[in-house]
């Protein structure tokens, strides 16, 4: 347990920083979003060798911040176990938690949180050792598993087993580099997180090609930005970012081609670009062109993917139901309009 | 006002003039103490409030009634039943109960590694007591965290895979997944053997009560060991006899991933064990170090005089006397022992901070509730070895005379 836990503890009794009524308020006298994120998961938040946070849910926050402060690198990212994530948002610590965080029923209402658009539709899964010879995850009852503590991956591992009528020995860390250290010295049969956590870890572990994918997905996992209750305009902010990194993958915009689309596009694609006669910006008390801002400084959702998860990268992930709706999947943005 | 008494005319001043009512040293002092009271209460009251304003304006669920919740985890270490369609208060418990167990374990390993760190350090073989030395600089120096991290990996990475574990004589066997010993299963007769060790122990006890005032009386007494060895090994042999003599032995068997059947203990179980003890027990050698070395040269030169041995010596004249010196700040290094039991959430023990401060609030996000709860853990546990500290400290000193 780190010290900023017990600061967002300390916070909430005290009542730091809930006072101010307007995030986006606060966010631009401070002239920077503050972003939580994980302690390092390649592909979705992640330090580069310069120090620099990297990866699709650190490019989320950098979107709001383009479009919030016409500035992408204008984000302060607080790293945070699983533990601590929820506390620091609730207490104000962080402006909003782009953490490869489930979205859940219980997160969205006792928790006093708000889930912006799903980023990334993933489930759970589980890596083995080869050596052992598992084909399935129902051959695993009496295994030992490497889970992270505080994550809805320890409550569905729980329910999987139970269901199946297997036992396991579970081994439980606060934080996902001992999960992976642990697993990688021995310790477990079997590391279950999401599958795209699995593909992202597997990448530093020390003989990457050891290890195989169970071909069985245990559960819905819908990972989204979070924000807290209480601040209705921020949670809109945030939401119609995710939409217009969306909404111009299917229009065809990206990063690249923006300028002629501002200019010749379809009625659609001139309003997503802030270049038509509406004055969306100023609904959410922003710019005219803060998704023209997004979009510019991330470029759109395929774009974003293919730079950090797609097959072009070592986490070689398909798009499967992150697909957008018209190529498959599910992805699917609500009118910019 | 106050002073008109020393000035009222036809009275003689009687002493000093007496100070203004509220300068007064009584009042004053008093009037203080309300005051400080008062802001005291107010503070309180003001964060408690205020915590639960900002957790209902959110939205956010308060109130300890989650605890009556499915908890919906598993945990590998539980003393008591428990699973994951238990609920979130059973959950408490076992993290009390894990939390208590080593505690409890790594005091007694720390505390005869301490005092034997302590005599060898005070050796007159100088080997040995450069070896205290080293050892004592070493775990003494280096975080704890670190060295929690060192012995989880020291145990796990060389240490093979169940499907090579080290075989002791085909009954107990040792692997990364720890180390499974058979379970002795004794059934009925079980409560009785327990039964009569407990009876042992108090025969024990009181045995060597009456032969030490016996001794201190008339200077001859029997000796207590067959009391002990009665109390210990006859009685409990012979309730299991009478009880129906039922015994097996249930060995571990590899099936599927790992061993079925047996006991384990956990690599995470005797990494922090060896991690907080070995700590603690540097600290612990030190301060018995100082205790012997207060202990007055007179009395080392009397027990020569009196011509007994060193062995003698240490044992019923030096550490008696060490021991006034050596409790206070023993119970200091219990303590920290029984706090610092929260480290080894670090290495998958599951305890207090793992499970209640941990998984406990992320899964119901109940941040102020759960913290509160480990909080109280913790100062119910500190103030109970203080008391208990403090009893064993008035039994030293009330032994001067």
């Amino acid at each position: 347990m780190t010290k900023s836990f017990f600061l967002a503890t300390t916070a909430m009794v005290l009542g730091a920083g809930l006072a101010h009524a307007s995030t986006l308020e606060d966010v631009r006298e401070r002239g920077a979003v503050v972003c939580g994120v994980t302690q390092g998961v390649p592909g979705f938040s992640n330090p580069d060798d310069a120090g620099n946070w990297t990866g699709f849910d650190v490019d989320i926050c950098r979107a709001v911040a383009a479009a919030v402060l016409d500035d992408a690198d204008a984000v302060r990212f607080v790293p945070l176990s699983n533990t601590e994530r929820f506390t620091a948002l609730q207490s104000g610590e962080v402006d909003i938690l782009s953490r490869t965080t489930t979205r859940t029923l219980n997160r969205d209402t006792a928790l006093g949180l708000n889930f912006a658009p799903v980023v990334f539709y993933d489930g759970q899964g589980f890596m083995v050792r080869e050596s052992l010879g598992v084909a399935s995850a129902l051959d695993l009852d009496g295994a030992s598993v490497c889970v992270s503590a505080g994550s809805t991956t320890e409550l569905n591992l729980a329910d999987y087993f139970s269901a199946n009528g297997m036992s396991y020995s579970p081994v439980r860390f606060d934080r996902a580099d001992e999960v992976l250290a642990a697993y990688d010295a021995g310790r477990c049969d079997v590391y279950t997180s999401d599958l795209s956590g699995l593909a992202a870890r597997r990448l530093v572990m020390e003989n990457p090609a050891e290890h195989v994918m169970l071909p069985e997905t245990i559960s819905k996992e819908p990972l989204a930005p979070v924000v807290r209750h209480g601040d209705d305009q921020w949670f809109d902010i945030v939401t119609w970012t995710v939409y217009a990194l969306i909404g111009a993958e299917e229009m065809g915009v990206t990063s690249e081609n923006m300028q002629e689309m501002a200019e010749g596009g379809s009625p659609d694609i001139r309003r997503l670009l802030g270049a038509g006669d509406d004055n969306m910006g100023a609904w959410m008390d922003l710019e005219n062109d803060w998704s023209a801002k997004a979009i510019a400084a991330v470029g759109n959702y395929g774009e974003l993917w293919e730079r950090h998860l797609g097959m072009n990268t070592p986490l070689e992930l398909e798009r499967g139901l992150n697909e957008l709706y018209t190529n498959g999947g599910i992805q699917y943005a609500m009118p910019i309009k | 006002m106050a002073d008109t008494a020393s000035q009222s005319p036809g009275r003689l001043p009687s002493g000093p003039p007496r100070a203004p009512f509220l300068t007064r040293g009584r009042i004053r002092s008093l009037a203080v103490q309300i005051l400080f009271i008062a802001a005291l209460v107010w503070v309180v009251h003001f964060l408690f409030s205020n915590t639960m304003s900002n957790l209902s304006r959110q939205g956010i669920a308060s109130g300890f009634g989650f605890l009556g919740n499915r908890a919906g985890f598993d945990v590998s270490l539980h003393y008591i039943p428990f699973s994951s369609s238990s609920t979130y208060l059973q959950g408490f418990w076992v993290a009390v109960i894990n939390t208590l167990v080593l505690s409890a374990l790594g005091i007694v390993l720390a505390t005869f590694l301490g005092f034997g760190l302590g005599l060898a350090r005070v050796s007159r073989n100088w080997l040995i007591a450069r070896l205290a030395t080293v050892y004592i600089e070493i775990f003494r120096n280096i975080p704890l965290l670190l060295q929690l991290f060192f012995w989880y990996f020291a145990i796990l990475r060389p240490l093979p895979n169940p499907r090579d574990s080290v075989d002791f004589g085909g009954i107990a066997f040792l692997n990364n997944r720890g180390l499974v010993v058979p379970e002795p299963i004794l059934g009925a007769s079980g409560n009785a053997v327990l039964m009569a060790l407990v009876i042992g122990v108090m025969l024990g006890i009181v045995q060597t009560r009456r032969m030490r005032k016996l001794r201190d009386a008339t200077g001859d007494a029997g000796p207590v060991w067959p009391w002990w060895l009665g109390g210990l090994i006859a009685l409990p042999l012979l309730a299991w006899a009478v009880s129906g003599a039922r015994f097996e032995l249930i060995i571990p068997e590899l099936r599927g991933f790992n061993f079925q059947g047996g006991m384990v203990i956990l690599p995470e179980m005797l990494a922090a064990l060896l991690g907080l003890s070995f700590y603690i027990s540097a600290a612990v050698g030190e301060i018995v170090r100082a205790g012997i070395q207060g202990v007055p040269k007179g009395q080392y030169e009397a027990a020569v005089a009196m011509g007994h041995s060193r062995w003698e010596m240490m044992r019923l004249i030096v550490l008696p006397q060490a021991m006034r010196i050596i409790i206070p700040p023993l119970a200091t290094q219990y303590l920290s022992l029984a706090k610092n039991t929260s480290l080894a959430a670090a290495i998958a023990f599951p305890e207090i901070i793992s499970i209640v401060a941990g998984t406990t609030l992320t899964q119901t996000g109940q941040a102020v509730e759960t913290i509160l709860l480990a909080m109280g853990f913790y100062i119910t546990v500190s103030l109970f070895i203080a008391a208990v500290m403090n009893f064993f400290n008035y039994r030293v000193l009330r032994n001067d005379r």
